[in-house]
C-alpha cells in the first residue's frame, strides 16, 4: 500500500527515525552530526539483526550503537571535549531513567525519556521563526523519517531544492539559536497551534493534492495520523491535540470511498458508504467527544464535530445538515475563514435549499478573497444546476476547471460541465 | 549567544502632543531599565533620523556614497539594544516586550561568532 517503503525493514526504521534522532540531537546539539550517527546505527542493524536476531530493545539498541559511533566521531574533532562531557552525562541519566522505570511494553525503547526528546524535537522543527514551508520539510525529514528525496516527491519540487530547504532550515535553528525544549506551560499556547498546523498541512496536501494527478496520496495521509498520534500520546491533556488526530480519522476513514475505480473522484453524497473505515470512525468519535468537552471548543475538535456527524450519517439526505449548519457558526465565531464560509453556504443549501445556499456564495464570490479558489465556482455551479439554470453552471463550471490544479478533480469538474452543456442543449 | 535587536518604525509626520510623548518616553526609560537590570544588557542607542544616513558601496573598487538608506522602506531603523542572552526564545521574549514591537516591528539578528581557532 505504502508506495515508499518497498523494503518491510524500512517500516521499522522508519517509527524508531524520530525517536533516535530526537535523543541524539539533544545529546550532540548538531543536527547533521544525529543524521549521520542514526543512519549509521541503522546501517549496523540492517547488517547484524538478520545474523544475530533482532534485539529485546530494539531502539535502545540503536541509540547505545549510535552514541558510541557519536562518542568516536566527537573524540576525532577538536574542542569538542565539552559536548562528550554532555553526551555521557545524558546518557547515564537516559539509563538510570530506564532502569528505575517500571517495564514498558515488550518492543520498549525507554519511550518516555525518548518520547520527551521527540516533543523537543517537534516544537523545534515546528519554530515560529522558521518559514512555514521548511517546519512541514523538517517535521517530514526528522520525525517522520521520510528520506530528502521522499520528502521532495511529497512536495513535488526536485530533490536538490528540497536538500537546500532542509540546509537553509537547519543553519538557521543553529545560527539563530532555536532552542531544543519543549515551551513552557505558559508559551504551550502560542506555540501549539504552529505544531498542529503542520500536521494538518501534511494531510491535506495527502487528501487533496495541490498539484498532479493522483486524488489521494495514502502514504502522506498515514504519515500525518502517525505524527498526531505521537503528538496525542504525548501531550494527552491538550483537547487541540485530541481534535485533530479526531478531525484526520474522521476524515480518513472515507478514504477507499473517495474515489472509484478508474481513480475518479466520488462527491460525499454519492459514497458507498460500506467501504467507509468503521474502525477509524469509531476512533475518532470517542476522541472527538473528548476534545469537545474542553470549552470552548477549538476549531480542530469543531471541525472534527463536524465530520463525525457526516460520518453517522447512512446516506447524504439523512445527514443532520441543521446541526452542520450550526456547528459551522461555532466554527465561524470561533475562526472566522472565508473557507468557512464557503463550508456554511454549502451546508445551509443542502439543510434550507439551494437557493439559500447560493446567496451566500455569490457573496463570497464578490468578497474576492476566494475568486481564484475552484472549490467555490465548483459549488455555485452544482446549485446553479440544482436551481435548473444550466448556462450559468456552465460558467461556474469553466471557471473552476480553469482553476483546478488536480487531475482527478479536473476530470470530474469536466464530467459536470459535459453534463451542464448536455442539459443546456436539451432544454 | 548575543542578539542584535534592531527598532523599526514608520518615521512620524508630526509630532504627537506632548503628553503622548511622554508616555512614551517613560515605557522606553521602563524597557531600557529592565534591561539592564536583568544583566542580559550588553549595548544599545536611538539612532538619528533616517534623513542623516549615508551608504557607502565599494563598485569595481570605486567608492560609491549616496544619500540615505539603501532601500526604500516605509519602516526604518531607528535604534537597536545589544543583549546576551542563551537562545532565540529568550531574544524574542526581550523583543516582545520593547515598546518597539508596539510602535512598528523588531527584527533579531544573531551576532557572528568568528571562530579564533
Amino acid at each position: 500500500m505504502s508506495g515508499w517503503a518497498a523494503d518491510p525493514a524500512e517500516a521499522v526504521f522508519r517509527e524508531e527515525w524520530g525517536r533516535l534522532l530526537a535523543t541524539l540531537v539533544r545529546w550532540v546539539g548538531d543536527f547533521d552530526l544525529a543524521e549521520e550517527v542514526a543512519a549509521d546505527a541503522i546501517a549496523a542493524a540492517v547488517e547484524r539483526w538478520p545474523v544475530d536476531g533482532v534485539p529485546e530493545k530494539p531502539g535502545a539498541w540503536l541509540l547505545t550503537t549510535a552514541r558510541r559511533r557519536a562518542v568516536d566521531i566527537l573524540r576525532r574533532r577538536q574542542n569538542y571535549a565539552a559536548k562528550l562531557a554532555v553526551l555521557k552525562v545524558e546518557a547515564e541519566r537516559d539509563e538510570l531513567v530506564r532502569l528505575s522505570a517500571p517495564a514498558a511494553g515488550s518492543a520498549g525503547s525507554g519511550a518516555d525519556v525518548i518520547g520527551d526528546d521527540r516533543l523537543r524535537l517537534f516544537f523545534t522543527c515546528c519554530h515560529p521563526a522558521l518559514v512555514a514551508e521548511a517546519r512541514v520539510a523538517l517535521t517530514l525529514r526528522y520525525l517522520a523519517g521520510l528520506s530528502t528525496a521522499q520528502v521532495a516527491r511529497a512536495f513535488l519540487v526536485p530533490e536538490g531544492t528540497m536538500a537546500q530547504r532542509l540546509v537553509r532550515a537547519k543553519q538557521k535553528i543553529g545560527k539563530a539559536g532555536i532552542p531544543y525544549r519543549v515551551p513552557s506551560a505558559t508559551e504551550l499556547p502560542g506555540r501549539l497551534p504552529a505544531v498542529l498546523s503542520v500536521v494538518y498541512v501534511v494531510f491535506t496536501e495527502a487528501y487533496a493534492a495541490s498539484n498532479g494527478a493522483a486524488l489521494i496520496r495514502p502514504e502522506l495521509a498515514d504519515e500525518a495520523i502517525r505524527l498526531a498520534r505521537i503528538l496525542h500520546r504525548l501531550l494527552p491533556a491538550e483537547a487541540e491535540v485530541t481534535g485533530l488526530l479526531a478531525l484526520l480519522l474522521l476524515v480518513d476513514a472515507r478514504r477507499e470511498a473517495r474515489v472509484d475505480g478508474d481513480g475518479d473522484l466520488v462527491l460525499l453524497e454519492d459514497q458507498d458508504r460500506s467501504r467507509w473505515d468503521q474502525n477509524k470512525i469509531a476512533e475518532g468519535r470517542s476522541l472527538v467527544l473528548e476534545a469537545l468537552r474542553h470549552r470552548p471548543p477549538g476549531p480542530y475538535a469543531l471541525q472534527a464535530a463536524i465530520a463525525a456527524v457526516h460520518d453517522e450519517a447512512s446516506s447524504a439526505d439523512t445527514t443532520d445538515w441543521v446541526q452542520i449548519v450550526g456547528l459551522y457558526d461555532v466554527l465561524r465565531a470561533t475562526a472566522p475563514s472565508p473557507i468557512v464560509d464557503l463550508n456554511r453556504a454549502v451546508a445551509i443549501a443542502m439543510a434550507h435549499g439551494p437557493a439559500a445556499g447560493l446567496g451566500l456564495l455569490d457573496e463570497l464570490a464578490d468578497g474576492g478573497a476566494l475568486d481564484r479558489f475552484h472549490p467555490l465556482h465548483a459549488a455555485r455551479g452544482r446549485l446553479l444546476d440544482r436551481l435548473g439554470r444550466p448556462a450559468e453552471a456552465i460558467t461556474a463550471y469553466r471557471r473552476a476547471v480553469e482553476l483546478c490544479g488536480n487531475d482527478a478533480e479536473r476530470a470530474f469538474l469536466l464530467r459536470c460541465l459535459g453534463a451542464a452543456e448536455g442539459r443546456a442543449a436539451a432544454g | 549567544m548575543q542578539y542584535l535587536l534592531l527598532i523599526y518604525a514608520e518615521q512620524r509626520t508630526e509630532v504627537p502632543p506632548q503628553d503622548q510623548l511622554e508616555a512614551e518616553m517613560a515605557e522606553w526609560f521602563a524597557y531600557t531599565e529592565d534591561v539592564r537590570k536583568s544583566g542580559v544588557y550588553v549595548d544599545g542607542n536611538a539612532l538619528e533620523p533616517v534623513n542623516t544616513a549615508t551608504t557607502v558601496r565599494l563598485k569595481a573598487g570605486e567608492r560609491v556614497v549616496t544619500d540615505g538608506p539603501f532601500a526604500e522602506t516605509r519602516e526604518v531603523l531607528g535604534g537597536y539594544y545589544l543583549i546576551d542572552v542563551p537562545d532565540l526564545d529568550t531574544a524574542l521574549d526581550w523583543a516582545a516586550k520593547c515598546p518597539g514591537a508596539k510602535y512598528g516591528s523588531m527584527e533579531i539578528r544573531p551576532i557572528t561568532v568568528f571562530d579564533q581557532g
